[in-house]
């Protein structure tokens, strides 16, 4: 088994856990976390698409490493901007339920 | 060459203007201008400038516009290049972005240090961004690069969503937040299968390129199933409804007009240019049929709303499947942009977006006025705002797809191409679904112009705004004076890909 198949499979799991998180929970943190998951392995893609598409005598191809750093950021502004509004949420929904009282039903999850 | 070499520059100038206003309202203090909303109407009257010359160009020189950014050619660089498509699909986001403005000058009109004054500067700074991001994604020619034009978008559109910052915006803006980052997921995974394979992702590298194989087919499928999910698609459009309609009207226009297109744009861009022309009728069936199942059950779902806001935004969902409808309509191979069923889509997607931000703006304000939305209780609003309840209507003309409007030329093509290709029961679904837009606009106009059980009290609303509805209104009627035929504007730049 050579290293390339071996980090594709490995890609491939991680896209498989990342799909099936992003739709199995309702919660949003566990969605967030599975997107990331899911990008980690699409970034693994591209890694070893680099391996398999490298120019003769060169051990790599640079266009996807380049690709992987941008997406990157990418994946973190969104994760980033995922976290504060459930932050924001959670706040609005512990100041309702305060002044709410005995109304203490935290919804679904 | 020449042409390009001299107006190459204004596409990149598109999409940094836009930039540049943000920048100016941060730099704004220093300055001395107290409200963003100045500035963002100087940024409006620039992109109109850039837009027309860049159409004049189109039409002078009939071929596309080309720039290579900083000299670097593809595969390694990047390029901008402006088609017949392209062009239009600027027009008419600028277009509609200065309307919005306009219309939002008033609403979000408040100086920094005010009370509201951050979210007008948020509103202002997330309206220039999403405009720049679409120019970016009606211009880029590489996958990766409209990769990061979709997510610009996205991370406009999501917190226009939540502007008012109640707990149940905040929930949609992040249900649509989900749904667009597992689509952009899915779209990222079949470039690196594109990557892994063509070792380029130039979309006219590629278009020479693709072969039909399983990785290609199991690429692309990836990517439209993702962008399907940006764009509303049935039976992934769960996250628009609530989005859309809990967003400030200015906000849900641009979001329902413009930014649901974008994702739309480039599935056409990958069906068209870089899914290799053999054998992908079955697809088409597939995306065809849930285009019609789109229109026909969130038509249904429209007709039963008691909010007018929810109303509108089931009626999104339902138009966006008829420009599903267009992949059956057009022969694979040949040249796509010159049949009436390519035509017809695009005026449908142009026409969609005059008549919904038209609608989506008229509805706010017919909410400001009689401080609700409930349809039921729509009484009055055709005295209390006469001109946002004809521009509503004026709207409605175009979704029912009666004549004289845009939807009515959009809708006929569209017809015709499924005549010509015989397929029937698009026919049938196509005059269903007019006739069930009929029934939810005619639903709400006969309240709205009813006389009220007693007397209400109205607020009065800002002028500009109701004109710069009824603007766009018009803009959609005025579609309708286009010739019955394949537009020339829309082939431009189209044959010549290489």
């Amino acid at each position: 088994m050579s290293g390339t198949l071996i980090f594709g499979l490995a890609a491939c799991g991680l896209v498989g856990c990342g799909l099936y998180g992003a739709f199995a929970h309702a919660a949003p943190v566990r969605r967030v976390l599975s997107f990331n998951l899911l990008g980690a392995g699409v970034f693994l893609l591209f890694g070893v698409a680099a391996r398999r598409g490298a120019a003769a005598g060169l051990p790599g191809d640079p266009v996807p490493q380049a690709l992987v750093i941008t997406g990157i950021v990418v994946a973190f502004a969104a994760t980033a901007l995922a976290l504060t509004l459930l932050r924001r949420l959670a706040a609005i929904r512990a100041a309702e339920r305060s002044v709410g009282g005995l109304r203490d039903e935290p919804k679904g999850r | 060459m020449g042409v390009a070499i001299t107006t190459g520059p204004l596409l990149v100038l598109a999409v940094v203007m836009p930039v540049i206003g943000v920048l100016a309202m941060l730099a704004m203090p220093w300055l001395g201008i107290r409200r963003p909303a100045t500035v963002v109407l100087g940024v409006v009257a620039g992109g109109i400038a850039i837009a027309t010359a860049i159409i004049i160009d189109l039409l002078r020189s009939r071929e596309a516009i080309v720039y290579v950014l900083g000299g670097w050619a593809p595969p390694l660089g990047l390029q901008f290049r402006a088609d017949g498509l392209s062009g239009v699909m600027m027009a008419m986001a600028t277009l509609v972005i200065a309307a919005i403005a306009l219309y939002a000058r008033p609403h979000f009109d408040a100086a920094e240090d005010a009370t509201g004054g951050r979210r007008a500067f948020a509103f202002w700074s997330l309206l220039l961004g999403l405009w720049s991001a679409l120019n970016l994604v009606f211009l880029g020619q590489d996958l990766f690069n409209l990769f990061v034009a979709l997510e610009l978008l996205t991370f406009a559109a999501v917190p226009l969503v939540c502007l008012d910052g109640r707990a149940e915006t905040i929930e949609a803006a992040l249900r649509y937040l989900v749904f667009a980052l597992v689509g952009s997921a899915l779209y990222l995974l079949g470039t690196a299968l594109l990557y892994g394979q063509y070792g380029t992702l130039d979309i006219a590298a590629l278009h020479g390129l693709t072969a039909a194989n399983l990785a290609t087919h199991a690429a692309l499928a990836l990517m439209i199933g993702g962008l399907m999910a940006k764009a509303a698609l049935f039976p992934l459009h769960l996250w628009l409804p609530p989005a859309h309609a809990g967003a400030p009207a200015p906000a849900s226009a641009v979001l329902s007009a413009l930014v649901v297109k974008a994702p739309f744009f480039i599935i056409l861009r990958l069906w068209f240019d870089v899914l290799p022309a053999t054998s992908h009728a079955a697809a088409a069936q597939v995306l065809a049929a849930l285009g019609a199942v789109a229109i026909l059950l969130c038509s249904l779902v429209a007709l039963r709303q008691q909010r007018l806001k929810l109303m509108i935004a089931y009626s999104t969902v339902a138009q966006i499947g008829y420009l599903f409808l267009m992949f059956i309509l057009i022969e694979p191979g040949g040249a796509p942009s010159t049949t009436i069923g390519w035509t017809g889509g695009m005026l449908q997607l142009i026409s969609h977006a005059f008549a919904k931000a038209a609608m989506f703006l008229a509805a706010g304000l017919i909410a400001e006025a009689l401080g609700h939305d409930r349809i039921a209780d729509l009484a009055g609003a055709g005295r209390a705002v006469p001109v946002s309840v004809f521009a509503f209507g004026l709207a409605g003309l175009s979704l029912m797809g009666l004549p004289p409007s845009g939807g009515f030329i959009a809708k006929l093509l569209l017809l015709n191409a499924a005549v010509l290709s015989g397929a029937w029961w698009i026919i049938l679904v196509i005059s269903l679904g007019g006739m069930l837009a009929a029934a939810y606009v005619a639903r709400v106009l006969k309240r709205a112009m009813a006389a009220p059980a007693r007397a209400i009290e109205t607020r009065p609303v800002a002028r500009i705004s109701e004109w710069s509805a009824l603007g766009l209104a018009l803009g959609a009627v005025a579609l309708g004076f286009v010739p019955l035929q394949p537009l020339g504007m829309l082939a431009i730049g189209r044959a010549a890909l290489p």
